[in-house]
């Protein structure tokens, strides 16, 4: 297996971070090696959120990713600013619900999801992301989808065990 | 032996500690550390242990002294500008010979700075950032795993020596998250134990025994230079045993990199896109970087063009490689500073720029 | 015979070094009276601070430590974290706790640790030479006002008990003086209360010990003594601020 690099970007609030642990979690079940980085700032909401997983079968060196071989924008901004860091044949998915310009070079492979719109129509407009990771990981292989539904189950539990159905259902919302 | 679990940079520093033996924590809120308070105001209570947010660093390392003088173990952490002002207490502790365990979660410098990584503390560190003639050891680990080993070990390697000991995380390693092993819990010792492992230790004289004094003040001047000179066998010790270092690909190497912590991880990629270009590129990665492992450059092959201190300071550690290469190899300086975290692809090319220029 | 006096064993049958007429060695007496009458001496654990009473490690027969300047009441709460049952006292002079050590003294009371603190306040720098301390008079000359403190200059002196008492967690605060023998022995009855404090755990307990200077001050023991009754009484009124009701 190829060394997999992963960028996700949005606004803060949008569950960016969440959802990279969740991707990290879920690779070091499946026995990969994996590292997760995420951006930090003063703004606690708001600003602009990113962070990196990097998944592999080998020991992985560096955390930090100047090539992504897979980028999630879950909004507008982030498409701007990280389109370059794609690795050429690289793969973007876009949150066409908040992205409406997508890609603009040719050699990515660009997957839309309306991942804003499929939310809603869930009725929690915050499950946005959840809709993407599914997406994502349906589309892409990065861990497997047996134990992603253990990380939300784990994630989704306790106090927020009442978000857990909703997320599960917004988690195979996209086949 | 537990099992791997994905945890934050900072939440397993924290856990180490405990596991480790630290039941005592006082800390400030200062970013990108954060968590590590956090995490201790919900976890020692559960073990035993007591959780103080003080009013300032220089209240917290008092603290530390504080529990560290009965023989407690005690873990303190802070990021730079709050490790700045905790030298105080560092230089004290030292001539008092009492352990510490002292996680500088680094961020940029000088002042206030950013809150983004740095490794710029590594001068006040390694040299000492309080008044006087001492040392504390200092490692720069470059993964959580290490980091969490390092700390766990920390424990004891204080006891031993009765000496404070420095780990330098950055804000990358603290804030990021890789699958762990966490180390078993050791057993926490009663305070009779301690009174026997420790007879420095203040518990009370119990109107027994001859009371027992922690100090720091030697009025008569030939009495200090005499601690000093004690102390500074202590110090000769350590510089013999704990030395530590990796090394990779030096033989044959063309350049050589001498680069810690979370800068040795972009390094380390950057090695393998040197490779593909047909660049042969080695590294030194100093674990120890008081005492600096010396010993490791004499490793390298004479065949080697170039040696240059990969840092996120401004040559900080150069001084340190310069003075172990000893003339033998030109040493060249790649940094990033204020924060800033060069890319893999970045040093490739710096050092590609580096290379054509001695050409 | 009756023994009418005893030396304490809770000094060290040592000579102190403070100076002819310093008052600190009836503080340090009466203290370690209060721990032997209390049945803790051995289980107590001393902080000296930076100044003259640096020195009293060398004279009380307890376990103790030194402090970095006006650090004691962090090394106090430290050492309470780590030995929940110990008795734990700092000793601080005036410039070790009312000024570099302004904020440890105030947050320890903020979080009403549970540590006596004896503020020996004789209005002046001893140890470095006589210069001007947060609770220097008005008008008293030191080496670094040599024509006397000025307000308008310094500020009027601090009053460390009034401070500390508006604080919730400071539960028990006295100023007492040393000038004479029956101001020593009230000096001693409060040292008694503010560890019966500490014993019953209630909070953080203080007090001030208004003590001379006679080398810094530039007078004889005994007209030190007077000058303390007239003038630092009438700025630092002696009395209990503040006090839980349980505590006679």
């Amino acid at each position: 297996m190829a060394t997999h690099k992963i960028l996700i970007a949005g606004f803060g609030g949008q569950g960016i971070i969440l959802i990279g642990q969740m991707l990290a979690y879920a690779a070091m079940m499946d026995n990969k090696e994996v590292t997760f980085l995420p951006s930090y700032g003063p703004e606690m909401r708001g600003g602009t959120a990113n962070c990196t997983i990097v998944i592999s079968d080998s020991p992985i060196s560096c955390p930090l990713v100047d090539k992504a071989t897979c980028l999630v924008v879950m909004n507008q901004p982030s498409l701007a600013k990280y389109e370059d860091m794609v690795e050429p044949g690289g793969t973007v998915f876009i949150n066409s619900s908040l992205v409406k310009q997508g890609v603009k070079r040719s050699d990515l492979t660009e997957i839309a999801v309306e991942a804003g719109e499929l939310a809603i129509g869930l009725g929690n407009e915050k499950m946005a992301n959840i809709v993407m990771l599914g997406a994502l990981i349906r589309k892409m292989n990065f861990v497997s989808e047996e134990n992603m539904e253990k990380v939300l189950a784990k994630v989704f539990s306790g106090r927020k065990e009442h978000l857990l159905e909703g997320n599960r259902v917004a988690f195979h919302v996209v086949k | 032996m537990s099992e791997k679990q994905l945890m934050k940079g900072n939440e397993a520093f924290a856990e180490a500690a405990i596991r480790g033996g630290c039941r005592l924590y006082f800390g400030y809120p200062i970013t990108p550390q954060n968590e590590i308070p956090e995490y201790m105001s919900r976890e020692l209570d559960k073990v035993g242990g007591a959780f103080v947010q003080a009013e300032s660093e220089l209240a917290a390392v008092n603290m530390a002294y504080g529990g560290a003088l009965t023989g407690k173990n005690v873990f303190l952490s802070s990021s730079s500008p709050g490790i700045a002002l905790m030298q105080e207490g560092f230089s004290f502790m030292a001539s008092a010979e009492i352990p510490m365990v002292i996680l500088n979660v680094m961020r940029g410098g000088p002042g206030v700075g950013g809150i983004q990584p740095g490794q710029a503390d590594y001068r006040q560190a390694t040299r000492g950032g309080g008044n006087g003639d001492y040392h504390i050891p200092v490692y720069g680990p470059a993964s959580i795993q290490e980091t969490v080993n390092i700390i766990y070990d920390a424990v004891t390697l204080a006891d031993r020596y009765r000496n404070p000991v420095i780990i330098l995380a950055d804000g990358m390693l603290g804030q990021m998250m890789e699958p762990i092993i966490l180390p078993e819990a050791r057993e926490t010792v009663t305070e009779e134990e301690i009174r026997i492992q420790k007879p420095w230790a203040l518990l009370g004289h119990q109107d027994k025994k001859e009371r027992t004094v922690v100090k720091s003040l030697r009025l008569q001047p030939d009495d200090l230079e005499n601690h000093n000179n004690k102390m500074h066998e202590k110090y000769i010790e350590m510089m013999e045993e704990l030395p530590q270092y990796e090394s990779y690909r030096l033989e044959d190497a063309e350049v050589v990199f001498v680069s810690f912590g979370s800068m040795s991880r972009i390094v380390r990629e950057a090695m393998d896109h040197l490779a593909e270009q047909g660049i042969k590129a080695g590294m030194i990665r100093p674990i120890s970087l008081w005492p600096f492992p010396n010993k490791a450059f004499d490793e390298i092959s004479p065949k080697t063009k170039m040696v240059i201190s990969a840092e996120l300071s401004i040559g900080q550690m150069m001084d340190d490689v310069k003075c172990a290469v000893c003339g033998r190899f030109p040493v060249e300086l790649l940094y990033r500073t204020g924060g800033m975290v060069p890319t893999p692809l970045e040093v490739v090319e710096k050092t590609k720029a580096l290379l054509e220029v001695t050409k | 015979m009756k023994t009418v006096f005893e030396y304490t064993r809770g000094m060290l049958p040592v000579t102190t070094g403070y100076c002819p007429g310093c008052t600190h060695g009836i503080a340090h007496r009466i203290l370690m009276e209060v721990l032997i009458e209390r049945g803790t001496l051995g289980e107590t654990i001393g902080v000296a601070p930076i100044g003259c009473s640096i020195l009293s490690h060398n004279y009380l027969n307890v376990d103790m430590c030194e402090s970095a300047h006006g650090r004691g009441p962090a090394v106090a709460a430290g050492i309470r974290r780590a030995l929940p049952d110990k008795t734990i006292f700092t000793y601080q002079g005036d410039g070790d706790l009312a000024s570099i050590g302004a904020g440890e003294i105030v947050h320890a009371a903020h979080r009403g640790e549970k540590f006596t603190t004896i503020f020996v306040n004789n209005a002046i720098y001893g140890m470095t030479g006589g210069q001007m301390a947060p609770t220097t008079l008005i008008g008293q000359k030191s080496t670094t006002g040599v024509d006397g403190r000025k307000k308008e200059v310094s500020g009027m002196p601090l009053r460390m008990a009034e401070l500390l008492a508006t604080i919730d967690g400071a539960v028990y605060v006295e100023r007492v003086a040393l000038d004479t023998p029956a101001h020593v022995r009230g000096a001693k009855a409060a040292m008694h209360r503010a560890f019966e404090i500490q014993e019953k755990r209630l909070g953080f307990s203080f007090v001030e010990v208004l003590s001379t200077c006679p080398t810094n001050w530039g007078l004889p023991p005994t007209a030190a003594l007077k000058w303390l009754a007239d003038n630092m009484i009438p700025y630092f009124p002696l009395g209990i601020l503040r006090t839980p009701g349980e505590v006679k």
